[in-house]
């Protein structure tokens, strides 16, 4: 398990790798000069060309990047153009509330997905399932900017029952929690289909299977057979689901922060980018990586904690 | 024998409805199971003897399944009738079954431990430690080596003639009055089916259960079982004390299966044969369900069904020839 988990680790460096090298050629595309911004639309030809010299931009792309890799090695994220602040302290002041609305979306999105497709799955072609899998397609296609506008539109102008702009907080204060109300709803949305409609395929895959006909021959109630026999082992396609659906969560953590002010990394990554702030949009997109990979990482230690096949393996 | 016995199949149907067609698995099947005996239940793949066993336990899936008739008689409560609940309560407990499939009967995101510890929680109500000691003892009383540690095993990490020991281990857990043995050593090596086969036996002589052996292998018949009851295509078409079965087969089909056992001792040839094949079990057609292929059948038999009747005590058979002479 801890060879596995060090394989992983090790496999995710050239994966941040590739992200960095993408990131800072993405970045080339941007429109904008680093050199003017920093300089101001007042400053002369001279005053930017020096700028240039000095930040190395007068270098070839590639020799940029290698200059770039070899102050990341130090642990020197470089500085915000915009605010002249770390790229490091702007980031991890942004990073505490990515982690906590991912939390607060993961933390009602996927019980409840797991719950309604298991329901649905149990009920199976009766009208709670078909109503489950019609919400679950709704989820699926509408767009997260939508979605984002519908709670603001409903939940947050017209009924008022939550506010809508930036954090209150901390999510252990009354005014945290209220602000992440509809950040959190609007992202776990896009969860609670997929999840569902896995979870419902998933059990009633296995409740085919010989093992839960041993179940029944124990003499177990229908509800102890579905969820100890059929859903424990259905979830496993659905932890790998999750893991798979990582890469849509951090996408549609940057839609929600921007959509919803929240002072995210998301956020910070489209603002940086606007604005043409590229040691901190290739700080963010580094941050949203690693991200990624973490996400990954407790996917595969969820996936061995649930099937001893993959620990014993 | 005075005393009832301890099951009674008394013309059972099942049948189940797939895309419009009837198909009748179970067609009229009767037989009993005595306490402290085994009967062979025993026919070629898709003759319905697996559906009658899943019957008896009330394991078909309703629907496509059909409980179309008969009686399941325990101990004197017909089964068929009982509650949900009540049903439940006796599955696992006093009738235990042991399923064809040792590698995938286990549940493999368990130990195989809290598998048997589930079923003794389920019926016992025991718990913690209690629960623990008494799997080892049921694990030691199937004869798996270290028991006490194989306990926290996964099933991926036993052996099939392991899992299928930790299977009677589960059915063995609450003393079952009545043991329902499905192909319990098909899918094992032979050295293996031969030590799963001498632990079943030991095991109904040390508790008095019933057993309800399902198997197509007339030579485990033989060796295992007190009476057999032949089936044919959803039908039983013989019953009998396994002696007398095998000394003095009634029905063609029966004489057939018999002579179409390999024997080492014989002069290598071609292997024998049933002419035709099985009626197909949506088939509407009266008469004896084997008359199409049985070199004594005439008009009668393919006009109307034969009712299994007695030709000596205990043994039976569902046959307008019968008593034949012995066909060998």
């Amino acid at each position: 398990m801890i060879a596995q988990l060090a394989n992983r680790i090790a496999l995710s460096i050239p994966v941040l790798l590739g992200v960095l090298a993408l990131g800072f050629a993405l970045l080339q595309l941007v429109p904008g000069d680093p050199a003017i911004v920093l300089a101001g639309p007042t400053a002369t030809e001279e005053v930017v060309q020096a700028i240039r010299v000095e930040m190395g931009l007068d270098k070839s792309v590639p020799h940029q990047f290698v200059l770039y890799l070899g102050r990341l090695l130090e642990g020197d994220l470089g500085r915000s153009l915009i605010s002249n602040k770390t790229v490091a302290s702007e980031l991890g002041a942004a990073i505490g509330p990515t982690a906590e609305l991912m939390v607060a979306c993961l933390a009602w999105s996927i019980p409840l997905g797991i719950l309604l497709g298991t329901v649905a799955a149990s009920l199976r072609g009766g009208v709670i399932d078909r109503l489950v899998m019609a919400f679950s397609v709704a989820g699926v296609s509408l767009p997260i900017f939508f979605i984002c506008l519908l709670m603001i539109q409903y939940l947050g102008v017209e009924w008022r029952l939550f506010p809508f702009l930036g954090r209150g907080g901390p999510l252990w204060t009354a005014e945290g929690l209220d602000h992440i109300v509809l950040p959190a709803l609007s992202l776990g949305l896009i969860f609670v289909g997929p999840v569902a409609r896995m979870t419902r395929s998933s059990v009633l895959e296995v409740l085919k299977l010989d093992h839960v006909r041993t179940a029944r021959a124990k003499g177990l109630s229908e509800t102890a057979v579905l969820v100890r026999h059929g859903l424990r082992n259905a979830l496993i396609p659905v932890v790998t689901l999750v893991g798979l659906q990582a890469g849509y969560l951090l996408g549609g953590a940057v839609v929600t922060e921007s959509v919803f002010s929240w002072p995210g990394v998301g956020r910070l990554a489209v603002g940086a980018i606007l604005s043409s702030d590229f040691p901190l949009a290739q700080g963010a997109i580094l941050t949203l990586a690693m991200a990624f990979i973490v996400i990954n990482l407790i996917v595969d230690a969820a996936y061995a904690a649930l099937d001893p096949r993959v620990r014993g393996a | 024998m005075t005393e009832a016995p301890l099951l009674s199949v008394e013309d059972l149907r099942v049948h189940f409805r797939v895309e419009g067609r009837v198909y009748r698995a179970v067609d009229g099947v009767s037989f009993a199971v005595e306490r402290g005996r085994t009967l062979g239940v025993v026919g070629e793949s898709g003759c319905g003897k697996s559906v009658t066993s899943l019957a008896v336990m009330r394991l078909v899936q309703t629907p496509p399944g059909v409980y179309a008739g008969g009686r399941v008689m325990f101990d004197g409560v017909d089964l068929l009738t009982l509650s949900a609940r009540r049903m439940r309560a006796l599955r696992g407990g006093r009738m235990a079954m042991i399923f064809q499939e040792p590698m995938t009967s286990l549940n493999p995101v368990y130990t195989v431990g809290d598998q048997i510890a589930e079923s003794l929680a389920a019926h016992a109500g025991l718990k913690g430690a209690a629960a623990r000691a008494r799997v080892t003892e049921l694990l030691e009383l199937v004869r798996l080596p270290s028991a006490a540690k194989r306990a926290s095993d996964y099933p991926h990490q036993l052996s099939g003639g392991q899992r299928q020991r930790v299977m009677i281990a589960l059915a063995l857990a609450n003393d079952p009055d009545l043991l329902i043995a499905d192909e319990p050593t098909t899918a094992l090596d032979v050295t293996i089916q031969a030590q799963v086969l001498d632990l079943i036996g030991d095991l109904r002589a040390r508790t008095g259960a019933g057993v309800l052996l399902i198997t197509h292998d007339l030579g485990v018949v033989a060796e295992t079982c007190d009476a057999v009851a032949v089936m044919y295509a959803g039908r039983v078409v013989e019953t009998a004390p396994v002696a007398a079965l095998f000394a003095d087969p009634q029905h063609p089909y029966t004489v057939g299966l018999m002579a179409a056992v390999p024997r080492v001792d014989a002069a290598r040839g071609r292997l024998e044969t049933i002419e035709g094949s099985v009626p197909p079990p949506w088939s509407t057609a009266p008469g004896c369900r084997f008359a199409s292929r049985c070199p004594l059948a005439d008009a009668r038999c393919r006009a109307e069904a034969p009712p299994l009747a007695a030709v000596s005590p205990g043994h039976a058979v569902a046959c307008w020839r019968a008593p034949i002479e012995a066909a060998a």
